[in-house]
């Protein structure tokens, strides 16, 4: 008798803790709905329209010159904005974790800048500034340098709209942790390039892994500003995006759902490698906890 | 370091294949507006054949295409293009008055004032003419939705505007009741796009609209490319003679040292071959005697009219109608 109402104890307990059951099943299957409506359903059009007309369309359009092309722009523009927002993100964290200024709060704000601005402006302003008529074009038209409707552009302006990703990742990491352990080491002997990649930067890796990884994806998919800045040079300054638009705008549907399914390739490896980011770094944290 | 090895191999690799691209000795860029997609990617074949014959040289035409207003901008900002192919003369106007590229006279420069081809804008409407779509006054009826792009950026849509404008005026006997007539158009149109091309897809693709108020090349390419017996391609008796200029940039081809190649290629567009693949692109040939007689068949008669006799040339266009606070900034409220 006893146990009995021990056991309807806590059965009466357990209900009032968790949620009913309809709720739990109402909201997985709403989320499951939305996610598989407005995110999974597209995916798979595009998809489904890559291969309207079978396998060998897909993969000659994909093996286009264009296409091809396009790819090759997409991934420079990748090699170079990835790293050079990583090293400016890592020393603005810095300064901003490390050390006490005026003006802090304003160079936050700044940093964030790119997430606020619309992607259009970041690339007019690179038109209005080394445009034909604008303030610095003329002079390097005379040197003979292109930047608009140039690859250096098209970098320009991914730099613009990637700038902020490692720098947001890192800058709240950073002053979570502190400097007690940096302090220890410098005062234990180390050197500052040994604090910095000995303890510093096993503490942020994950964090700053995970930035590299967003602005990677954004650097790939990137639309509007480089929209501005490209000219639509077919097999030249067109990036894979801007290759998705010409080609639908083409009536050259597979090419275009073909470029996509590229594009969306990239963003699933993305995601694989951020998910698999997530589970070493809790891993991490387990062997050190 | 490992890693740096791999970086400086992927850089190398890199330039490896970009400089890959561009193997041919001399490019000429092309910057066009919308419908000349098809027609340019057929005539730069044949040009590059005709270049090796006639100069034994290699050479890579590249193409840009956009709204024409879009492209025009770019051009003048600073997108090197060698020769340009644009919808109206007053894109090429702005070319040689802001940026400098060419002389004002440019457009004596060429038979036929520099046009190889020229077009008219027609209504694509749904199979059957569901709402029975005959000529201008019926864009305006309630219940009739209308796809045309954004006159502030596309070529296309300021002749389309301009069309209505001016069949308006004659019917209704004053500019008063034009700008009534188009301000009702405007509000039978959903949606804006900022080029030729971009409302075709709204059109077909999205299924937007009742008319599609097109470039007649557009018109026929959508029904070939997309739509066999899906659409059908209603002639006003009246429409507007849409004159299609082409120019070489004297400025840059001669930074680019490709000024002969430059004129070739123009030339070339008024040679038999230029000319029958314009009919074959459903653009009015300047010699139709070029062109195969099935081609031409394909474009009705039709009266048509120009911007120079009915608006007094394109900059007075411009300046009444499409510059800010023109008659389009008045009538059109989204």
């Amino acid at each position: 008798m006893n146990a009995v109402s021990a056991y309807s104890f806590i059965a009466s307990k357990k209900l009032t803790l968790s949620d009913p059951d309809w709720i739990r099943y109402a909201l997985i299957g709403l989320t499951l709905g939305i996610i598989g409506l407005f995110l999974v359903l597209p995916l798979l059009t595009v998809l489904i329209e890559a291969f309207a007309k079978g396998w060998a369309a897909y993969s000659a359009s994909l093996t286009h010159p264009d296409a091809l092309a396009a790819m090759r722009l997409t991934l420079l523009v990748a090699v170079v904005t990835v790293p050079l927002t990583t090293v400016f993100g890592v020393s603005a964290a810095w300064a901003i974790a490390r050390f006490d200024f005026r003006g802090k709060s304003l160079l936050i704000t700044l940093i964030d800048l790119p997430f606020s601005v619309s992607p259009v402006i970041a690339g007019l302003i690179y038109v209005l500034i080394f445009g034909a008529q604008g303030w610095l074009g003329p002079w390097f038209s005379d040197h003979d340098i292109k930047i608009i409707f140039a690859v250096p552009g098209i970098i320009l302006a991914t730099l613009f709209v990637t700038f902020p990703f490692v720098a947001r990742e890192l800058i709240p990491l950073m002053q979570e942790i502190g400097h007690e352990e940096e302090e220890a080491a410098l005062s234990l002997g180390a050197s500052g390039r040994q604090t910095f990649f000995k303890v510093t930067m096993p503490n942020v890796k994950w964090g700053l892994l995970n930035g590299v990884l967003l602005c990677n994806a954004r650097a790939m998919g990137e639309f509007g500003a480089v929209s501005v800045v490209s000219g639509h040079i077919r097999g030249l300054t067109n990036t894979l995006p801007l290759h998705v638009e010409v080609s639908y705008n083409e009536y050259d549907f597979v090419g275009s759902f073909a470029g996509a399914s590229a594009l969306a390739a990239l963003a699933v490896v993305t995601l694989v490698l951020k998910t698999v980011l997530e589970w070493k770094q809790n891993q991490d944290k387990r062997l050190k906890g | 370091m490992k890693f740096t090895q791999a970086l400086k191999h992927l850089f190398f690799t890199l330039t490896l294949l970009l400089s890959g691209t561009a193997l041919a000795d001399r490019t000429l860029l092309n910057v066009s507006y919308d419908p000349t997609r098809e027609l340019y990617q057929d005539f730069n074949k044949e040009f590059i054949k005709y270049w090796k014959d006639k100069a034994g040289e290699d050479v890579n035409v590249q193409q840009s295409h956009g709204g024409g207003g879009k492209q025009t901008r770019a051009v003048i900002d600073g997108l090197e293009a060698d020769v340009v192919t644009l919808a109206l003369s007053y894109d090429i106007d702005q070319i040689a008055e802001k940026a400098r590229l060419l002389p004002k006279d440019w457009q004596s420069r060429l038979p036929n004032n520099s046009l190889p081809y020229t077009s008219t804008i027609v209504f694509l409407v749904r199979k059957g003419n569901p709402k029975g779509i005959k000529n201008w006054a019926d864009l305006v009826k309630d219940g009739v939705s209308v796809i045309t792009p954004n006159p502030k950026t596309s070529g296309g849509a300021r002749y389309n505007y301009l069309a209505a404008w001016a069949f308006a005026e004659k019917s209704y006997g004053s500019k008063d009741a034009a700008k009534d007539f188009v301000q009702k158009l405007y509000k039978n149109v959903p949606v804006l796009d900022s080029g030729a091309r971009g409302s075709t897809t709204t059109f077909i693709q999205r299924g937007i609209g009742d008319v599609l108020l097109a470039w007649e090349n557009e018109a026929f390419l959508a029904i070939n490319e997309l739509g066999e017996g899906k659409f059908d391609i209603v002639v006003p008796p009246v429409s507007i003679k849409a004159e299609t200029p082409v120019a070489v940039l004297d400025k840059i081809v001669k930074k680019n040292g490709t000024q002969d190649l430059a004129e070739a290629y123009l030339q070339y567009l008024y040679s038999p071959v230029g000319q029958k693949l314009a009919a074959k692109h459903f653009y009015r040939p300047y010699q139709p005697e070029h062109a195969s007689p099935e081609d031409l068949k394909r474009f009705p008669k039709l009266e048509l009219f120009t911007v120079n006799e009915k608006f007094g040339g394109w900059p007075q266009a411009q300046k009444e109608h499409f510059d800010d606070g023109g008659t389009f900034d008045q009538v059109y409220a989204p």
